[in-house]
């Protein structure tokens, strides 16, 4: 890491930012529109960086008219979402996005169908975000690209005060932000897996949150796997919708279109290589596929392979909390925090409430980063508005990799990490989970993570990724082990029923010491609903 | 992997170091850009988007690095395939948007998968 004789960047504001994906641009905006000074800094560059813009969301849109289609797709979701869904928030979620997507209109030009209308809910990923930061920019607000927060600064009352970082294209030179609030929009993890556009999101807001002292949520439903041609990051499943599978050998797979497929294309990787023939998209699409999705096509064309008659092998990449659904518990419909002055949005936030107990993928997740944003940007302003005068000092809060509890000595970030992929990837230990599987796994990260807190002291953006990665994990594994029981996402092999015990939510916090317990039960689910949707 | 930079067509505009979201260019000395950090690059083919001299040729593998002749990428006319394909700058007319179709073909997929297979002509004959 190139230090830097630069003196540290000091700047103010009324509400900071943290991420520049989806949700970061849309609270941007919404805190802008509530009359706040705001700055946003992403770890690459708002715009490319994140998800989004890597991928091609599709958001989940149900006009107002007529009101039963949406009683009809949120009773939907509640079901699917095995009793951790609230239909308030589902409502919620659809009418901020249907408000506000048309809303960007100047800055993209949505897609317009056979018919001749114009279709808000599916965007195209780099050219929504390149929108997103130009209508950003278009209110006023700072962006600082290349520029990771390390770690939240906090006032002596314990509320959040604003961040420190680094700018990477500047010599590494440090920064520091006061603000009346702060939005954590950082986005999921897929603990350094394949997936598309995920380098950057490596749970730093998880880490920086529970160091503030906020509980995380769900953070057992980390057990969703996408599939891509292997050795490629194309995790775009449309085309998939129509594939056959076959093995080493040649045998057809019966790997059916549809919700067991994943489980099944595990299982079948499990025993060997798995092979994948594109034959059956039907050929309307086909000779529409690179401007449906120009980046999937391009992947087979750089191979020299014809994906509708030659073979190619394929491979299942983690999507860990990013099409997973655990995050930082949501408090109240402002998506507050527990800790004053810090609000969460997009896959950082927990979306249980909006996605239940499966995958938000698909549509919900998009919903969701463009309302929680706008919640929590609106929230924040109003909040810093009312922190305007008051000036104290501020005590950063960050941890492992920065501040070590013993003697500081070197820490190999490379291996650590191939610790983290060692426990959240394989089929065996994240998919398939038992008893046995994830204690070992406990260990292995708890042993990692003393090594990491006691001694990583260089506060590189490397190690505190690691740290994140190592927390997020932690979390992970240690909810996963207590949710004995097998409900949505999360598989367990030794109890492979639903426990009526279990229906809530389970909290998850603690750096040193990991703690997990089960949340009161939300007023909108009842013990019997749960039973009948189960 | 971000494998190639073709030196000649490069205009030196800065924008692929800029959009980089995993910082993997440094400008170098004659301020054209390097590729410094290699192994950080997330395959995610932003810089070839934004890369307006079609300049840039990204590798679809993202575990191992793979060789690449600037000759053979040159005479492919891959370059500046996928910008074109997304209707970006110039091609904005020529290539229209219709990431809207995806929806469709889920559903066609959905309601393929629900026909008993005897009905299925598309695959009648699979095990
Ligand atoms: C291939 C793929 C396809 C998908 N398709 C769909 C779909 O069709 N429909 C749907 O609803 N959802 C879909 N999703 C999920 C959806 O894209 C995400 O839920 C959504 O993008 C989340 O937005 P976000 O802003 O929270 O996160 P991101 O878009 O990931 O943004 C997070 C940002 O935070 C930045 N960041 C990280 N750490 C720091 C730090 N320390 N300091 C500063 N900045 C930081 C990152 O650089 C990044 O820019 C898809 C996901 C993938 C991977």
């Amino acid at each position: 890491m190139v230090s830097s004789s630069l003196e540290e960047l000091s700047i103010t504001a009324d509400v900071l930012i943290v991420g520049g994906g989806m949700a970061g641009a849309w609270a941007a905006v919404s805190a802008a529109q509530a009359g706040a000074r705001v700055v946003l800094a992403d770890k690459g560059y708002c715009g490319t960086s994140g998800v989004t813009a890597a991928a091609g969301p599709g958001h989940w849109w149900v006009p107002p008219d007529p009101p039963t289609a949406r009683d009809a797709v949120v009773a939907n979701r509640v079901a699917a979402g095995l009793g951790l869904g609230e239909a308030e928030w589902m409502y919620r979620i659809l009418d901020q996005t249907w408000r506000t997507l048309p809303t960007l209109a100047p800055s993209y030009k949505f897609g317009v169908d056979d018919e001749g209308r114009v279709n808000y809910r599916a965007v195209r990923g780099p050219e929504y975000m390149r929108a997103l930061r130009q209508h950003v920019l278009n209110h006023g607000v700072t962006i600082l690209d290349h520029s990771p927060v390390i770690e939240l600064l906090a006032r002596a009352d314990g509320s959040i005060g604003g961040a420190r970082g680094q700018r990477r294209q500047d010599g590494g030179r440090a920064y520091r932000i006061e603000a009346g609030a702060v939005v954590l929009a950082a986005g999921g993890t897929s603990f350094l897996s394949h997936l598309l556009g995920s380098r950057t999101n490596t749970g730093d807001g998880y880490l920086m949150a529970a160091e503030a002292g906020a509980e995380l949520s769900g953070m057992e439903f980390t057990a969703a796997y996408t599939i891509a041609p292997a050795h490629s990051t194309m995790t775009r499943s449309m085309a998939y919708a129509f594939a056959t599978y076959s093995d080493a050998d040649g045998n057809e797979l019966d790997l059916p279109f549809g919700p067991d497929q994943t489980v099944r294309l595990a299982r079948a990787l499990q025993r060997g290589p798995v092979y994948c023939l594109l034959d059956r998209l039907p050929d309307d699409i086909k000779v529409r596929l690179h401007t449906i999705s120009p980046n999937v096509p391009l992947v087979f064309d750089r191979w020299g392979v014809d994906p509708y008659r030659d073979r190619f092998e394929v491979t299942l990449h983690n999507d860990g909390t990013i099409r997973g659904i655990g995050g930082v518990r949501v408090h109240d419909l402002d998506c507050a925090t527990s800790v004053p002055g810090l609000f969460v949005a997009g896959d950082n936030a927990s979306r249980e409430k909006v996605a239940g107990a499966i995958s938000g993928g698909g549509n919900v997740n998009s919903a969701w980063a463009l309302s929680s944003g706008t919640f929590a940007g609106r929230a924040a302003a109003r909040v810093a508005r009312g922190t305007k005068a008051r000036l104290t000092e501020l005590r950063p809060l960050g941890r492992a990799g920065l501040r070590p509890r013993g003697l500081p000595k070197a820490v190999d970030v490379a291996s650590a990490r191939d610790v983290v992929r060692a426990q959240m990837h394989p089929f065996d230990k994240n998919l398939f989970r038992t008893e046995k599987g994830l204690t070992e796994s406990a260990r292995v990260l708890e042993d990692l993570w003393r090594e990491v807190a006691n001694h990583g002291q260089d506060g590189s953006i490397a190690l505190r990724e690691t740290a994140a990665l190592l927390a997020t994990a932690r979390w992970s594994v240690a909810t996963a082990a207590a949710r004995k029981e097998s409900r949505g996402l999360h598989r367990r092999e030794d109890y492979p029923a639903r426990d009526p015990q279990l229906a809530g939510r389970l909290l998850s916090s603690g750096l040193d010491q990991v703690r997990v317990a089960l949340d009161r039960p939300s007023a909108s689910v009842r013990p019997d609903q749960l039973e009948a949707v189960s | 992997m971000i494998e190639l930079i073709v030196a000649e067509r490069c205009t030196d505009c800065g924008a692929c170091i800029e959009v980089c979201p995993a910082n993997v260019l440094d400008r170098g000395g004659d301020g054209l850009p390097i590729l410094a950090r290699v192994e950080d690059c997330q395959t995610c083919f932003m810089c070839e988007l934004y890369c307006r001299a079609d300049a840039i040729y990204v590798a679809p593998d993202c575990d191992r690095r793979v060789s690449v002749s600037r000759e053979d990428v040159l005479a492919s006319g891959r370059l500046g395939q996928y910008r074109k394909h997304s209707g970006w700058d110039e091609w904005a007319e020529q290539f229209p948007n219709e990431q809207w179709l995806m929806e469709t073909v889920f559903r066609r997929a959905g309601e393929a998968a629900a026909r008993p297979k005897a009905q299925q002509p598309d695959i009648a004959g699979r095990k």
